[in-house]
């Protein structure tokens, strides 16, 4: 019988886990950089943030506790990117990269250290253009692994792909950063 | 194991999420390998310059302000209709007036509800629920003369289903009265005898009432008010009150 309280205090888990603005208002300012490293645009990228918050404080009360509330934001705002014209558009051409996912990578062996040499020299500007330039899944996929230092796991679960993927993506959205970069130092 | 599997691995190595036996194993092969020792180095300041990097755009402060207003916990705004105020004070008065009795009651109903499902819970959670412990209606009832100011009768339970498990002297609203329970199908129930007349006015709930999931029946017979409260079926209930009725005007 007094199980029946036990129940009925499941409700209140939210309430002793803080409420969303707790929860959401610390990860404002990555989650405007993150929107705008997709949109490229200020304005679309303060509506990108915007519908997201909305968006999750509307579905706040379904977010399971144990789960991740970091990468279900990224994951919200991520999909509300995709559905977005800009995001469409992004994402048209993407289709036969994405397949590329599960095909082996080819490992380079040639050494890298004059690159990250100048790199360390803080040519951020450099990396910047780089990152601009590559299609918005390797984009992404490097944000939330080198600035936002997700790991696989939490990666996983914004992209909602299987470990496997965030692997191999990763590693050939780093190829693909190296491939971009290297003329543009060559041609410093 | 060649240099070019271990390539494969660095990424994994250096984004901290090689299992611990590879990563040993590399940390090893790393410390007398000069050449994918550079592989790891120039992955180490790629990372270090793409955190850098990636960290480009910060939100106007003007848009942060914009959010932040946007998320907080709104406030009642008082002073958004403050032209109405004039009108709505004197149609407020009136409503006042006609629910202050409403609503009093409403709140002595709901107080006396938390009470008794207070007293329902923290009995059945004691070491020691009941002080007369008897199946007997006879044993029962005999218990409680001169500890309560009225005496009751008890039905007979034969093929009711229900089972008397015992008695205590309980407290309402600082009158003394009899705490009885039953059990029905493993649910325990409570019944709450009270002289009517000592309780304050108003302590009446409704005939049939819920509260935190417990139902709660109640009934007046012979001067006594009775209250049968537990978490099994509203039916259980009506039917251990209309027993309880029967036996209070035989």
């Amino acid at each position: 019988m007094l199980r029946r309280f036990t129940l009925l205090g499941v409700s209140a888990e939210h309430l002793q886990s803080g409420s969303f603005e707790e929860l959401a208002l610390p990860l404002f300012d990555q989650l405007y950089n993150f929107a705008h490293w997709l949109t490229h645009d200020r304005a679309e990228a303060e509506d990108l943030v915007q519908e997201t918050y909305t968006k999750a404080l509307r579905g706040f009360s379904s977010f399971r506790q144990g789960t991740n509330f970091r990468a279900w934001m990224y994951r919200i705002l991520r999909n509300t990117f995709l559905s977005s014209r800009t995001g469409l558009k992004a994402t048209a051409t993407l289709q036969l990269d994405l397949e590329a996912d599960a095909a082996p990578l080819p490992e380079t062996t040639d050494t890298v250290t004059p690159e990250s040499i100048l790199i360390e020299r803080s040519n951020h500007h450099l990396l910047q253009e780089a990152l601009d330039e590559m299609p918005v899944h390797f984009r992404e996929i490097l944000l939330l692994c080198e600035v936002e230092e997700m790991s696989y796991q939490e990666i996983s679960e914004t992209l909602t792909v299987p470990i496997g993927t965030v692997m191999s993506r990763l590693s050939r959205a780093r190829a693909a950063l190296r491939a971009i970069v290297r003329p543009k130092l060559q041609r410093i | 194991m060649a240099c070019d599997s271990w390539v494969g691995k660095l990424d994994a190595y250096l984004d901290g999420e090689l299992p611990a036996a590879d990563t040993s194993a590399l940390d090893a092969h790393l410390r007398g390998c000069s050449t994918c020792a550079a592989q790891a180095l120039a992955r180490v300041q790629m990372k270090r310059a793409l955190k850098t990097a990636g960290q480009r755009f910060t939100p106007s402060a003007e848009f942060k302000a914009r959010m932040r207003t946007q998320l907080a916990p709104k406030p009642a705004s008082a002073w958004k209709f403050a032209w109405a105020f004039p009108a709505a004070a004197l149609a407020l008065l009136m409503l006042t007036v006609l629910l202050t009795g409403l609503s009093d009651r409403r709140s002595r109903e709901r107080t006396l509800v938390s009470e008794l499902t207070d007293l329902h819970v923290s009995t059945l959670a004691s070491a020691t629920p009941v002080d007369v412990i008897s199946t007997d209606r006879h044993t029962v009832k005999p218990w409680f003369q001169g500890k309560v100011p009225f005496t009751f009768n008890l039905p007979e339970l034969q093929n009711t289903g229900f089972q008397l498990v015992g008695g205590r002297v309980t407290y309402l609203a600082q009158v003394p009265g009899a705490h009885l329970i039953y059990q029905i199908r493993k649910h325990e129930i409570s019944v709450f005898i009270f002289p009517e007349k000592a309780l304050p006015s108003g302590l009446s709930p409704r005939p049939s009432e819920e509260h935190l999931a417990f139902h709660i029946n109640t009934f007046s017979a012979g001067g006594l008010r009775y209250y049968v409260l537990g978490d099994t079926t509203p039916s259980d209930l009506d039917a251990l009150a209309d027993l309880l009725r029967s036996a209070a005007s035989s």
